[in-house]
């Protein structure tokens, strides 16, 4: 045994010979890291091979342009979601707002819908066709409305469907945080509200800024919401570009450069979430909540009209929608095919993604090392890559190297391995954390090899992070839009195809049905995400 | 006008319908250490946090150089009182070096003498070339210095401390109480300083204010507390005194370990308890025995010693580091106060109350010994 001093926690760790003696995963977890990064690399040897022509489209204007319109978006998107999740956190959390605890509760809940149904459900109601403009047709001519196509109503529904990402950070923040230093600026001759500014709002900062990323990744990688807005983002340009089947090399191109923002973006939200300054500790009592007085009636105002519009109207539309739908004959039989197809990709990608998640986990957890923690850096590669970009990679690389999976299960499910694992590799690295090494040791000196103790002692106890896992891949799954799209075999129908088949062609009431299976399931997957802490933060599109 | 710089007069706060203080009347005057102090949850931070502006009593005024901060219809929020506070946790801003930290209260001054005042204060508090430094970069005394030399710089009227040095190690707590009532004598700055430790508040204070369930116990000085309690409560926490019945006879007051010739107020025949500590009780090996040794705790420079008495009541008895007797070895066992002792009523609650006649203001009671 060698004895070695951990830094960090100042106390001594026992390597034990059991570790050494995990090496032979190094095989299975390179070749499956391997996996992860081979569509990347095709896709960027397949960009590369436009030669000159990369540079020429490069210095485009238009490129420019497709550049400024997605991160304008997000940075638009970002800063209106920032704008509204601060006020509303400290609300529930500071004031005393009439019902704050059920606002509390209530204003994440945009966060269930998937960004397709939602932006579904926003063009069912305002669109010109939409039921609103309809409703309101003797008093407001449908040409009177503003479209809710294009940058303002992209800008508008991505604001409402993220800013939960930044209120429960800054939540979290403002409910945890240290009082005792706002009571410490108040001492040193500091009014309410330059204590706000001075004191709170900076502290905020790091909460915000991790917050407003993810808010930005959000936006960068979304492709059902820009798409059915009729907003072009790189997103969207990616797939008109491989629909016109034309130029595939450009798509290839753009979805690279899309895969640098993004990765770009990542590398400082975690950055970010790794730096957290406010030690939390609890005053003896929270101090009493600041009463707003004559404020209530606006704060209330603000409160309802977020929730009405993030909540309400979608709930609204899906239920008439659903109402609609219903009268002219669609029933739930009608998507018993999509759903059993749903169901039957995204339970083998929850199957393949742990199995193949098990020995990275393993290893990360057990075997700190810099080549295991290399390899899990990569693997989290997926994270990183918007589904549209996978997609696309595979697609190439299906169709030039592998024509026998080309438009096969196995492709699909590839391609949700490569987008799932960093979820399931975050919950079982969190399993695994927990077994405790010592019950590991234990059981090699009662005279168990290594395999016999991983069997007998960590598999048992680590079984309900991998249940987890594999849950929370198959939601995850089951909702995933841009890979489905492009990767399902012909006649393979699934829940997102069919929102995204029935939107594009205006039949909102057949989208009901499967919009309201998706936002069911989604909400099952974002508890999963909030039961664990590995997870938590992390976006889910 | 007063000449008292701070000043509580009946002062009541309560949290759900629970009373948390109660009837609180205290004065700072200009320069004094005042040590509140008492167990857990027997009101004294909030005491401190209804002077700081932090809490709005229910009842009472509080008043700063006869001005009143709180009373019917006046209320100076914290920011305006000019008082400092140093909060247990320290409470640095995470976001600020040390210099922002210290420079936070100095609002409106001109650059070159938040520059000045900051520096005198770091030297003050021994942090010479820390000024770049950030909270998370600082030791625990470290911090604690900062929280103070950040309270001192504004010059408030009156420093609040609360608990301050209980997050610390014991050898630094022993090093810093030193220092920091170096500091608050040296500027002859008027502090409130609040501990659950009686060693810590016999010495920082120069009064003490005993504090139990919301109520004052007695105000008075160190040694005016440990020589003459005012209750049980007072002798128990303040001296670790355990009590020894007794009973007034026309000699004196007669106890199972002799007769102790002491003047009381009660008439003979009255059962009152004694109030005894450590080194009031000596024992030895000679004549006949009337204890029996059944502890002992080494302290190092001493020898912390239980005695079972005939009675079956244990007390406690301090010997020299190199007296040892074994356990069980019957022992004589007797009275070595030089001093009077402090007596009580018999078969009094702990609770202050029932140990004082009908109708006596509990408060600022300074000695309940004739």
């Amino acid at each position: 045994m060698r004895m070695v001093l951990s830094p960090a926690q100042g106390e001594v760790i026992f390597r034990s010979r059991l570790v050494g003696r995990i090496t032979w995963l190094y095989l299975p977890a390179f070749l499956i890291a391997a996996a992860m990064g081979l569509p990347l690399l095709y896709l960027g040897l397949r960009a590369l091979s436009a030669g000159p022509a990369i540079w020429e489209w490069l210095g485009r204007v238009q490129s420019l342009q497709l550049l400024l319109r997605s991160l304008g978006l997000a940075l638009a998107v970002t800063l209106s979601a920032a704008a509204l999740a601060v006020p509303l956190a400290w609300l529930v959390t500071r004031s005393d707002l009439i019902g704050r605890r059920i606002w509390a509760a209530v204003l994440p809940l945009p966060l269930v819908i998937p960004s397709y149904v939602g932006a579904y459900l926003y063009v069912s109601l305002l669109s010109p066709h939409g039921l609103i403009p309809t409703l309101l047709t003797p008093w407001v001519s449908r040409s009177a409305w503003p479209s809710i196509y294009g940058l303002g109503g992209a800008w508008l529904v991505l604001t409402l469907m993220t800013y939960p990402y930044v209120y429960l950070n800054a939540r979290a923040v403002l409910a945890m945080s240290d009082r005792t230093v706002e009571e410490a600026a108040r001492s040193l001759g500091y009014s309410p509200w330059a204590t706000f500014w001075r004191i709170t709002l900076p502290l905020l900062r790091p909460a915000l800024a991790s917050g407003g990323l993810l808010v930005a990744l959000y936006v960068l990688r979304d492709f059902g919401a820009v798409a059915i807005l009729r907003y072009t983002t790189f997103t969207r340009a990616i797939y008109l570009h491989y629909q016109s089947s034309l130029d595939r090399s450009t798509a290839a191109l753009l979805a690279l450069v899309l895969v640098v923002v993004t990765v770009l973006l990542l590398v400082i939200q975690q950055r970010l979430a790794r730096l957290n300054p406010a030690a939390a500790v609890h005053a003896p009592k929270p101090p009493p909540p600041v009463a707003l007085g004559l404020w209530q009636a606006p704060a209330l105002a603000l409160v309802l009209l977020v929730v009405g519009l993030g909540v309400g109207m979608p709930v609204g539309g899906l239920i008439y929608w659903l109402g609609r739908g219903i009268r002219a004959g669609e029933t739930l039989g009608a998507v018993s095919a999509p759903l059993l197809n749903s169901i039957l990709a995204a339970g083998l990608a929850a199957l393949v993604t742990v199995v193949a998640a098990l020995p990275l986990a393993v290893l990360a957890v057990r075997h700190g090392g810099r080549v295991s923690r290399a390899l899990v850096g990569w693997s989290y590669l997926g994270f990183a890559v918007p589904g549209v970009v996978i997609a696309l990679a595979l697609v190439f690389f299906g169709a030039n190297f592998t024509p026998a999976l080309y438009q096969t299960l196995v492709m699909l499910v590839f391609a949700y391995v490569v987008l799932f694992l960093p979820q399931a590799l975050g919950v079982l690295q969190a399993a695994l954390r927990l077994v405790r090494r010592n019950l590991e040791e234990a059981a090699a000196s009662l005279g168990h090899s290594p395999g016999e103790v991983f069997r007998r002692v960590t598999l048992p106890l680590i079984s309900p992070g991998l249940a987890s896992a594999a849950g929370l891949v198959f939601l995850t799954a089951l909702k995933e839009l841009p890979a489905t799209l492009l990767l399902a075999p012909a006649g393979f129908p699934t829940l997102a195809t069919r929102v995204w088949g029935a939107v594009s062609e205006a039949f909102f009431a057949r989208a009901a049905w499967p919009a309201l299976i998706l936002i069911g399931v989604s909400a099952l997957s974002m508890l999963w995400f909030n039961r664990n802490p590995m997870t938590r933060n992390e976006p889910n599109p | 006008m007063s000449q008292h710089l701070l000043e509580c007069r009946h002062v009541y706060k309560s949290y759900q319908g629970k009373t948390v203080v109660a009837d609180l009347c205290l004065d700072l005057v200009a320069g004094e250490i005042l040590a509140v102090v008492g167990p857990s949850g027997c009101g004294k931070t909030t005491t401190l946090r209804l002077i700081a502006g932090f809490e709005r009593p229910e009842q009472g005024e509080i008043r700063m150089h006869g001005q009143p901060l709180v009373a019917p219809g006046v209320f100076i929020p914290p920011e305006k009182r000019r008082i400092g506070m140093v909060f247990q946790d320290y409470a640095l801003f995470p976001h600020l070096n040390v210099f922002e930290n210290i420079a936070f209260g100095l609002k409106g001054w001109p650059k070159p003498q938040v520059q000045r005042r900051v520096e005198d204060l770091l030297a003050l508090v021994g942090l010479h070339g820390m000024a770049r430094r950030f909270p998370h970069q600082l030791s625990g005394g470290e911090q604690q210095r900062v929280a103070l030399a950040r309270a001192l710089a504004p010059q408030p009227q009156v420093l609040l401390l609360d608990e301050p040095f209980s997050s610390l190690d014991a050898d630094l707590r022993l090093k810093l109480r030193v220092d920091v009532r170096a500091v608050l004598k040296g500027l002859g700055v008027a502090a409130l300083f609040v501990t659950h430790d009686q060693e810590e508040a016999l010495f920082m204070g120069d009064r003490l204010v005993v504090m139990n369930r919301g109520h004052v116990q007695q105000i008075g000085t160190p040694e005016a507390i440990f020589a003459r309690p005012a209750n049980r409560f007072v002798a128990e926490f303040m001296g670790n005194a355990c009590f020894l019945p007794a009973r007034v006879t026309t000699e004196g007051i007669q106890t199972e370990l002799g007769m102790v010739r002491q003047a009381v107020p009660w008439p003979p025949g009255t059962r009152i308890d004694l109030a005894v500590r450590a080194d009031d009780i000596g024992f030895d090996l000679h004549g006949t025995p009337n204890g029996r040794v059944v502890g002992r705790i080494f302290k190092g420079m001493l020898n912390l010693y239980q005695v079972e008495l005939a009675s079956g009541q244990v007390v406690p008895a301090l010997q020299p580091h190199d007296y040892l007797v074994p356990l069980g070895q019957p022992v004589r066992v007797y009275l070595s106060a030089a001093h009077d002792l402090a007596c009580f009523p018999a078969g009094g609650e702990d609770d202050f109350e029932a140990s004082l006649p009908a109708g006596q203001e509990p408060r600022t009671v300074d000695m309940a010994h004739p």
